[in-house]
């Protein structure tokens, strides 16, 4: 009773946050909605028992990304009254979008249940989760059978990160920079020198 | 919370379950008025002054006067500020900074939910924190508290890094994500603690490259101990590293506009959240409940001992308030990205193939 209360709950939750994040005027206002979409299907995931995948959900989509999204949407200067034009040209073509979207997405979860994959069916069945959690049985299945897959995604990754490092990494001659090493090995006689500056003469610099 | 539906049906176990968590908060808020003014007496006795002493014997209820001020001012929201976001800020840093508690164990078999993946829980959750200051932050529509919020986030994203990894050490070690098994990993004595963990691979025995990498292991988490402790004050934005709301160089960061019971939620959330950090320290490092000289299994003995641990780690973030001056911005993230990043990857490489290699 409780659970299916709080399935209830959480994706009504998400339904109508995922509809305020298009509809919302504010941009930002969309972004955190966004966030609460996918706080909740975390909430959801919870539910059927792959917490292991909720707690990677939040970490990385609403911990990391979504945070760089904010950033990047409260930065920039957006104009409110242009961004409403052209609402009816657009229709169509989203509306074509979202129909094929929503066509494909009744179909295959129409072939799931059609098909009835059984155990033996997949590479790797996964453990009872009597023999092993969740973070467990993911793990034994990502770095045994999918070790390939899993590391070619993490060597995509790399590759996009110095890609982004090379574009914005510019190196300027006439920028002055600090040598943190150079500084804090300083030694005392360089920094400090005590003079014993007689009365009414000062000290020649 | 399901023990309890199991023991005493669903309408009794859910009051009971949420009567312990009632009980929880308010202990939880009960420490903390404490733990303030506790760090202040600290801080004025380093500076030999008094501190508050007016307030009831020795300045006692001191924290609960400052409470009743803060309520019974009156809330302040500028006009151009976008109220709902402003309003939601401080009480989603509040409720983050309560909900995370869910997954700590206080003591053997007290614990609100023992999650399996306890650990990343306390990641996922801290690591939502932020959003809290950024609200707060874009929705006071001032350029001030924006620009305050663009440094604390930067600050917090940074140093979840190098906590991340330093986490990762200790699962390796224990390997699981459960918080309570990772003190129960430790209840030998001091020479197992994962902060002192050097002493117990000398103690052990074994093959003498066995013993040698025992022991490497063992001083790398001790480093990783304090890398952990400096990583927290940034995190948590304590001096030396409270760049957000250094009152002596620059406006109070991203709560420039708060005032009244919205300040409050803040500073509520950001103590409960440096408490967390000492009871991580003290779960993580410095084995939880266990004295030093061996395993606690009585609850309420093991929660006297992760007490006053959490008191001993938080009087440590004390002193290092009252003694280290303030880094500059441009320190602080050299030593997040420059030092410690690096220094941890190390660490989880090392301590990996320790495991690996030679169980741990």
């Amino acid at each position: 009773m409780l659970i299916s209360a709080a399935f209830y709950i959480l994706s009504a939750i998400a339904i109508i946050s995922a509809l305020m994040v298009v509809a919302a005027k504010n941009p930002v206002h969309s972004v955190l909605f966004l966030v609460l979409t996918f706080f909740t299907t975390a909430g959801l995931f919870v539910l059927i028992g792959a917490e292991y995948l909720a707690m990677l959900l939040v970490v990385v989509y609403v911990g990391a990304v979504m945070v760089l999204f904010l950033f990047v949407v409260m930065m920039l200067d957006i104009d409110f009254v242009e961004l409403k034009q052209g609402f009816t040209r657009y229709l169509p073509l989203g509306a074509g979008v979202a129909i094929t979207l929503f066509a494909m997405f009744i179909l295959v979860s129409n072939t799931r249940i059609a098909v009835n994959i059984g155990a033996g069916d997949l590479a790797s069945p996964t453990p009872s989760t009597d023999i092993a959690n969740n973070a467990e049985a993911i793990g034994k299945i990502l770095y045994t059978d999918y070790i390939l897959f899993f590391q070619l995604a993490g060597l995509v990754l790399f590759v996009a990160m110095i890609g982004a490092i090379v574009l914005t990494l510019r190196h300027r001659d006439n920028v002055k920079r600090q040598n943190v090493t150079k500084q804090v090995g300083r030694p005392r006689a360089e920094g400090v020198e005590l003079m014993d500056p007689k009365s009414g003469e000062g000290v020649a610099l | 919370m399901r023990d309890l539906v199991e023991q005493f049906g669903p309408l009794w176990g859910s009051v009971l379950g949420i009567a312990q968590i009632l009980g929880f908060a308010i202990l939880l808020l009960l420490t903390l008025a404490f733990i303030l003014l506790f760090d202040r007496k600290v801080w004025a006795a380093v500076m030999m002054r008094k501190g508050p002493n007016v307030v009831g014997p020795f300045g006692l209820f001191q924290s609960f006067a400052d409470f009743l001020k803060f309520v019974f001012k009156e809330i302040v929201i500028p006009a151009a500020a976008n109220k709902t976001v402003f309003v939601i800020a401080p009480i989603l840093t509040l409720v983050l900074a309560f909900i995370t508690w869910a997954v700590v164990p206080l003591a053997p078999g007290w614990v609100i939910s023992d999650m399996n993946v306890g650990i990343l829980y306390l990641l996922a959750i801290s690591s939502l924190g932020v959003y809290g200051i950024i609200m707060g932050g874009w929705a006071s529509n001032s350029k001030y508290p924006f620009l305050g919020a663009l440094r604390s986030a930067a600050q917090m994203v940074s140093y979840e890094v190098s906590i991340g990894f330093v986490i990762v050490t200790v699962l390796l070690l224990v390997g699981s994500l459960n918080l309570t098994q990772i003190v129960n990993h430790q209840s030998a004595g001091l020479w197992d603690w994962h902060g002192f963990s050097f002493i117990g691979a000398l103690l052990h025995g074994g093959s003498p490259i066995k013993i040698a990498m025992a022991f490497v292991t063992g001083i790398i988490m001790f480093m990783m101990m304090w890398i952990f402790f400096i990583s927290a004050l940034a995190e948590t934005n304590r001096p030396p590293f409270d760049l957000p709301e250094a009152e002596s160089e620059l406006v109070a960061g991203y709560q420039v506009e708060y005032s009244a019971t919205l300040y409050l939620l803040f500073m509520v959330g950001e103590y409960l959240n440096i408490v967390l950090m000492c009871a991580m320290i003290s779960i993580l490092f410095l084995g939880g409940w266990n004295l030093p000289w061996g395993e606690v299994t009585n609850p309420y003995i093991g929660f006297l001992v992760l007490y006053t641990k959490i008191w001993f780690v938080f009087f440590l973030f004390a002193m290092v308030k009252a003694f280290v001056p303030r880094y500059r911005y441009d320190q602080l993230m050299r030593i997040g990205w420059k030092v410690f990043l690096p220094t941890t990857l190390v660490a989880v490489a090392v301590v990996g193939a320790n495991v690996t290699f030679f169980g741990g």
